[in-house]
């Protein structure tokens, strides 16, 4: 485990607060400006970063994530450059989790046992790819744990408890929740369900439980947050800076201040769900 | 665990995690896994059942029109000169083409399961046909996802498919082919897991798919042996198929992997040409690497991102392979080959002209193979080839390429 990741949850759990957890994809729109948004992201609230690998072939995203992936790699963003990213962010900030999030295919083509030399090295401290379940664990969990790299899985609404202990066995850094079935980026569901169902998982694991997909605003952070010990906002921020880009799809001077904006107001819910949950 | 309690098979596989050799697997989201646990347990459970058994031979029989023909293409063999030429006629089947055989397996399952809702990929939409008339034929509605590219080009189909009383939706993400499809495809099924039953049209995706498409398959290639057996009295000397995904190549491969005597020919979109990017040679060009919930060869870049590929052929237009023929590859049994577009549409219009057989693009390719190889080899030596497909829906594609008004 990286000492960084349970130190982060371990501070936020004696502030008695959940934490924010950020997604953005790696080199969207370009390399410069994405490192800018990574180094915005805590400064504006964010309590955990996940950094998202691009790949040609998303399966589980929503068209949000897709087309942030389609231009990244247009950008010429390649797994070794967001690793750069980490390491460029790490010269300045020694203390915020990295989750590098992606899909498989890519860390194979890399190598496994030189990605995860390179992860170390850069800072990383948890992974979550999509496409490996527990029954692949062989292929990339085992050898990251091993090495004290946190693999973080996703436990979602068709996990049922004969399957849940299988899911959790290799997890480390925190769980994941899924708070539906289907892509990311799809509508909120009922937040009196998420908070049982982070219940049922916790009656099997002490980790962290964050829970995702659908979190757009404040209200929903302050919601979800009073429930969970952390809250994933990932397309709300990708859509964000989508929306900031010209019609060529380049950066313009809204793009890092309106993430920034959006992570400042989803921080301030997250921290007034202390007050929910005391209440 | 090794491939095959029996070592001396090459028919064993896959393992209990679905794994033949390195490839296959399980490569999905959460969200689904416990969905494909079901399938397995659920086709482990059908496939061991008498009565589905019979179903499936009973409307093999009676609705798909099997056993297909076995034809000895004598012309064809004078024509060029060498080995007996044997087709296995897919093409005669019930919509036109092999997918059906496996369309009518799967749907038998879905209802077996309690699936209310199909969807399914479909390239030259030969599968997405198959598919929307086992949904006709069992009262369930169909999805279909196809790439806008292939909508384009395969209208006759999408004609057919929405005639059907499926839903036809058009994917314009990459290049709008059947990669896209797929992508899309998991996408409904990672959002609908409570009804949805995912019709995979080829012998890949997550573990069972590769291993369930090839046995609804492998009747292509049993029928295939008994037949030779009859006309000629002994095996082939080759079988040659096409490969996209590869499943009407597997299902006529299959029976034949322990007859070490016989050889296995695939036969690969080598598009434009190998040196390019434009061809779907993922065994012969590509590497392995993990897509669509199994590891086998790709068309991929340095950093492992997909390449799209192109062919001439819609079916065949797919930039990996199912996991069995990776494995076939590797360990020797099979042996891959491209094909040029070119090469596929002059055999495409010898088979039209010599043997009055409008081939689809897809066995076009199987054909050019055949050409080339027939005339080197003894009159006494016998090729027998899966037409897996008639060629109605590419007169289009054929005709804007040779200048002909339609």
């Amino acid at each position: 485990m990286t000492a960084r990741m349970d130190r982060r949850f371990a501070d936020l759990a004696a502030e008695g607060r959940p934490a924010l957890v950020t997604y953005f994809m790696g080199g969207d729109p370009d390399y410069a400006s994405s490192l800018a948004i990574m180094k915005a992201l805590p400064k504006a609230g964010s309590d955990v970063i996940e950094l998202g690998m691009p790949f040609s072939d998303p399966m589980a995203d929503g068209p949000a994530i897709q087309l942030a992936g389609q231009r990244a790699l247009r950008a010429g963003q390649t797994l070794a450059k967001t690793l750069q990213m980490a390491r460029d962010f790490r010269l300045e900030d020694a203390d915020t989790p990295i989750v590098l999030m992606g899909y498989y295919n890519p860390i194979y083509i890399y190598g496994v046992e030189r990605f995860l030399n390179d992860a170390l090295e850069a800072g990383i401290d948890g992974l979550i790819v999509v496409d490996l379940p527990p029954e692949m664990d062989d292929e990339l969990c085992v050898p990251a744990v091993a090495r004290g790299i946190n693999f973080i899985r996703l436990a979602t609404p068709t996990t049922d408890a004969k399957r849940l202990p299988r899911v959790l066995e290799n997890t480390s850094g925190f769980v994941y929740y899924v708070s539906m079935n289907g892509i990311t980026g799809s509508a909120l569901p009922d937040p009196s369900l998420i908070g049982a169902a982070v219940l049922r998982i916790k009656e099997h694991t002490t980790l962290p439980v964050c829970v995702g997909f659908g979190v757009k605003t404040a209200e929903h952070a302050r919601a979800i947050g009073a429930s969970a010990d952390g809250v994933v906002v990932g397309s709300a921020i990708v859509n964000q800076i989508a929306s900031s880009l010209t019609a060529n799809g380049t950066v313009t001077e809204a793009t890092v201040a309106g993430v920034e904006a959006l992570v400042r107001s989803l921080a301030s819910g997250v921290r007034s769900a202390k007050l929910a949950a005391a209440e | 665990m090794n491939q095959s309690p029996n070592l001396n098979s090459f028919r064993g596989g896959p393992d209990e995690d679905g794994r033949f050799g390195i490839y296959g697997g399980r490569f999905v989201a959460e969200t689904l896994m416990p969905l494909i646990l079901e399938l397995q347990e659920k086709w482990d459970e059908a496939k061991d059942d008498p009565e589905f058994q019979k179903e499936l031979a009973s409307l093999g029989a009676h609705y798909i029109g099997r056993p297909s023909p076995l034809y000895f293409a004598e012309r064809l063999t004078e024509h060029l000169g060498g080995a007996k030429i044997y087709f296995k006629r897919e093409e005669l089947n019930h919509t036109g083409s092999h997918k059906i055989n496996n369309c009518i397996g799967q749907i038998l399952l879905a209802k077996r399961m309690g699936k209310t809702r199909i969807i399914a990929e479909t390239g030259a939409g030969q599968h997405g046909v198959a598919s929307a008339t086992v949904a006709a034929r069992f009262g369930l509605p169909c999805v279909v996802y196809m790439g806008a590219t292939d909508v384009e080009r395969q209208a006759p189909n999408v004609f057919r498919m929405k005639l059907l009383g499926a839903e036809v939706k058009p994917v314009t993400a990459g290049h709008g082919t059947l990669k896209d499809a797929m992508n899309e495809a998991l996408r409904d099924w990672v959002t609908n897991v409570e009804d949805t039953y995912y019709l995979i049209g080829t012998a890949a995706g997550p573990h069972p798919y590769p291993e369930m498409v090839r046995d609804f398959q492998a009747v292509i290639g049993r029928e295939a042996r008994e037949q030779i057996l009859e006309a000629e009295g002994r095996l082939p000397d080759v079988v040659i198929a096409a490969v996209g995904g590869g499943s009407n190549a597997i299902g006529i491969f299959h029976p034949f992997l322990d007859d070490k005597d016989v050889r296995i020919v695939g036969v690969e979109a080598g598009g434009k040409g190998l040196d390019g990017e434009e061809h779907c040679a993922s065994i012969t060009a590509g590497s392995p690497g993990v897509l669509h919930g199994n590891r086998t060869y790709l068309l991929q870049d340095g950093d492992g991102q997909i390449k799209e590929g192109h062919s001439i052929s819609a079916g065949l237009d797919y930039p990996g392979i199912g996991p069995e023929h990776s494995w076939l590859n590797d360990v020797g049994r099979a042996e891959y080959v491209p094909i040029m577009d070119h090469e596929a549409l002059e055999a495409f219009q010898l088979l039209t002209r010599i043997e009055g057989i409008i081939p689809a693009l897809e066995p076009a390719h199987a054909l050019a193979e055949v050409i080339k190889r027939a005339p080197k080899m003894g009159k006494d030596e016998i090729i027998l080839m899966n037409l897996s497909g008639r060629g109605d829906k590419d007169i289009f594609t054929v005709g804007k390429i040779l200048g002909m008004e339609l």
